[in-house]
């Protein structure tokens, strides 16, 4: 029951967002310079920020951004890791002692410094759509290790199970050994890693955002939105510049932490 | 005792306290300033800093042939009491301040200036203080001519030959420490990295106030290491530390409303923002890109697309000003007032655009092969600020029908793409300019490695550019004052027609100053907040 609410609850949050054309009362970027840092009020529900757009539409467009990127990101790290999963699985000790290895490099550099590093090599004339897929491929690609390693090591206990051993005496190719009884085996391991990475991604994305390097201006974000918190002394005079997006952030990790298990985590 | 005897007492008394209030001592001596530094410092060594921090340590324990009155931005005699400019600026003479004493006691003559100005020229040591002194070829000489003159020669001639001895902090040729003893207010006590830097009164400072007392009146000052400003500003306003300089607009609005008297709008600063576009001709820019940079008239149209007044009220809430140029209203000496910013005219805009062969089609504006007019702008990331002016900016060029696309990058990317594999289209950045033209040099010079556009070039590579070198050189070069001036007008003239630099905004200096504190000067050139740091006290005694 609690898991469902937890699922409706999600998914009304991410109308929100996909509905924002139709239900935030200004466009995302659009600048009323003439009203910059209003007070909420019926024309702007959340007030204004320095440039005169209203906060309201731009945490709806935020929300949008940040709930479809980091499931997306999600997915990414799951797919990397299951390929790398079922590649050493069947290439052999030498290349699975290669993957290990480079899984273990992953693990042992910062990510942050190689996004920065990464980041600062794209191409430079992206539009803000282009920057929200980069800044996803590129969490999800770097963050794949933690989910290779517990993917990697469920894998090879069910290469040592009992039916696997069978399916190879029936002379089942590796490609059917794979889809028809490793994926089975192993599918309550990715959808558990899956919803373990979504609220890592979303704060993933936050952070990046937070040092100017994630989702680029005009588009918000949640972690953009956050770039507020620079003043945070300032935040008591005007709590309505960060406790929605506080609430709501609180809210979505919240809920996807319920999501796995059907229990608070 | 009757009031008649009792009035010449009175008539003492007030005439004594009257002298005393002549005077202007302080109300108390000795107590800790503090105030905070964002980094460690690189260095100690006051002829090697090039950081702000080891800058803030050098300026409080270095003391120098001359100083340069921040409020005034005259030059003042500090340890030479006077000077002469020889060779028509090529040499100087300085005459020594007699009877002052190094921090460790060791009497200051001219073979310390002698040995401080070989040392500064050392190549081993890689002074940046000797690229100030060496604008050619050749040696830094100083030749002592009594222990109490000395001359310095240069390779050429340098004007404002003087000005250029304010920031070499003087060195004793006899002191085994390293750094070697000093003749500044302070004298560094502690030093605990990631933590703080303590400096102790220098007892031996040569200084005295008009009543004779020994300055500096404080005793020692507290050098936070402090990267969070926000952390920086709780503390100043718990009245931990005194001082906050280069505050950010936002946070000095709040502090106006809360304690009105702490923080000061010194008016422009020397600081401003700006945009420049990649005109390198071996960058690996598409071809059409780089000639639409190298437009003038694009350039313009770009300028007169930017509404410099709302940048102004909505990113820096009216604390800057329009920029019309490379020099603020701040640097009252050298400004040419002739110069008027540059007016928000789109229609004007669309109109160069037009007589540049651009068109519109639909509402985007194509340049004459029928390529819409897209670009990106690399800024470094973290910047609210930035990131604020950049929105606007992309907002204001859409109404033109040009696409921005803003790139916040990690400054050290930034740094290698615009200086050294010039990967980039269009940049913004801030420029913090010192008063002297002769600091310019790096920047207007077509040779200099800051001709941000296009640097290093072996020749000037258009008939303006050439110019502006023999502008600069003619300036450098020049004794008479009003030649400098009147080459650095035309520098800035060149630099508005021309828009190799777009100027945004001009800064305001934004400070806070506790209260608590006397003597209090704050100015627009740096350091602004302590620059007479040896005449600070506290309003209140707090004993020695």
């Amino acid at each position: 029951m609690l898991r469902w609410s937890a699922v409706a609850a999600l998914l009304a949050i991410l109308a929100a967002g996909l509905f924002a054309n139709w239900i935030a009362p200004h466009g995302y970027a659009d600048q009323d310079r003439e009203s910059p840092n209003l007070s909420p009020s019926r024309q702007y529900p959340l007030g204004t920020d320095e440039l005169g757009r209203d906060r309201f539409s731009r945490l709806l467009y935020g929300t949008r951004v940040s709930l479809l990127l980091a499931p997306a990101a999600a997915a990414i790290s799951i797919a990397v890791a299951v390929a790398l999963g079922g590649f050493t699985a069947y290439a052999g000790a030498g290349w699975a002692r290669a993957s290990s290895l480079v899984t273990d490099l992953m693990l042992s550099l910062p990510t942050i410094l190689i996004l920065l590093t990464v980041r600062a090599m794209l191409p430079l004339n992206v539009s803000a759509l282009a920057s929200i897929v980069i800044t996803c491929v590129l969490i999800g690609a770097l963050n794949y290790p933690p989910a290779a390693r517990v993917i990697g090591a469920g894998v090879d206990a069910l290469l040592k199970s009992d039916f696997i051993l069978q399916a190879r005496a029936t002379g089942q190719s590796p490609g059917r050994i794979l889809i028809r009884q490793l994926m089975p085996g192993i599918r309550p391991v990715l959808i558990a890693q899956f919803w373990l990475l979504v609220p890592v991604f979303v704060m993933a994305e936050a952070n990046l955002s937070l040092l100017g390097l994630g989702v680029s201006e005009p588009m918000p974000s949640w972690g953009n939105l956050l770039r507020e918190l620079e003043n945070y002394s300032a935040i008591p005079e005007r709590p309505w510049v960060l406790a929605p997006l506080g609430v709501l952030m609180v809210t979505v990790l919240c809920l996807y932490a319920i999501l796995p298990s059907g229990e608070p985590a | 005792m009757s009031i008649r005897r009792l009035f010449p007492l009175l008539a003492l008394a007030v005439v004594l306290c009257a002298a005393a209030a002549t005077v202007g001592g302080p109300p108390g001596t000795g107590g800790e300033l503090r105030f905070a530094v964002r980094a460690e410092p690189k260095t100690l060594d006051p002829h090697v800093v090039v950081d702000e921090p080891s800058q803030v340590v050098a300026y409080l324990t270095g003391g120098g042939l001359v100083r340069e009155n921040r409020l005034t931005q005259e030059l003042e005699p500090a340890l030479a009491t006077h000077w002469r400019v020889l060779e028509g600026g090529a040499a100087i003479e300085f005459t020594l301040r007699q009877g002052v004493r190094f921090s460790d006691g060791a009497p200051f003559t001219a073979e310390d200036v002698a040995f401080t100005i070989r040392r500064v020229a050392d190549p081993a040591l890689h002074s940046p203080l000797a690229e100030t002194l060496r604008s050619g070829s050749g040696a830094i000489r100083a030749e002592v001519k009594s222990p109490t003159v000395v001359v310095v020669r240069v390779p050429n001639r340098i004007a404002n030959l003087a000005g250029m001895f304010d920031g070499i902090a003087m060195v004793s040729s006899k002191s085994k420490t390293n750094p070697p003893a000093g003749l500044g207010p302070f004298v560094i006590a502690e030093y605990k990295p990631a933590s703080h830097l303590l400096l102790r009164r220098n007892a031996n400072y040569w200084k005295k106030d008009a009543a004779g007392r020994p300055l500096p009146y404080l005793d020692s000052i507290r050098l936070d290491i402090l990267a969070n400003r926000e952390l920086e500003m709780m503390r100043f306003r718990k009245g931990e530390i005194h001082l906050l300089n280069g505050l950010e607009a936002e946070s000095f609005d709040r502090f106006a409303k809360e304690t009105p008297g702490a923080v000061r709008d010194l008016g422009p600063s020397l600081d401003s923002e700006q945009i420049w576009f990649n005109q390198v001709p071996t960058a690996p820019i598409p071809a059409y890109k780089r000639e639409w940079f190298r437009n003038v008239e694009f350039r313009r149209a770009i300028s007169a697309a930017i509404n410099r007044a709302d940048l102004c009220r909505l990113v820096y809430r009216g604390h800057a000003s329009p920029a019309d140029g490379p020099v603020s209203p701040g640097n009252h000496a050298w400004i040419n007032t002739k110069l008027k910013p540059a007016a928000y005219a789109p229609q004007a805009a669309r109109e160069r655009l037009a007589k540049a062969g651009f068109r519109m089609q639909g509402a985007t504006l194509v340049d004459s092969g029928g390529r819409p007019v897209e670009f990106s702008l690399v800024t470094n990331a973290g910047s609210k600020i930035r990131e604020r002016t950049a929105a606007l900016i992309q907002q204001d060029l859409a109404k033109i029908g040009i696409k921005l696309n803003v790139v916040p990058m990690d400054f050290p990317s930034l740094i290698e793409r615009i200086m050294r594999t010039y990967q980039y289209e269009a940049c913004m950045l801030g420029q913090i300019a010192d008063p002297d033209p002769n600091e310019m040099m790096n920047v207007w010079r077509s040779s200099a490695a800051n001709h941000q556009w296009n640097p290093n070039q072996k020749k000037p590579e258009t008939t303006w550019e050439a110019e502006l070198d023999r502008l600069m050189d003619e300036q450098a070069s020049a004794v008479d004052p009003k030649k400098r001036k009147a080459a650095y007008d035309r520098v800035q003239e060149i630099a508005a027609d021309q828009l190799p630099f777009i100027y945004l905004v001009h800064k305001n200096a934004l400070v806070g100053v506790s209260p608590s504190l006397w003597n209090t000067k704050p100015a627009v050139l740096r350091p602004q907040t302590f620059w007479n740091v040896d005449t600070l006290a506290f309003n209140a005694p707090r004993g020695r």
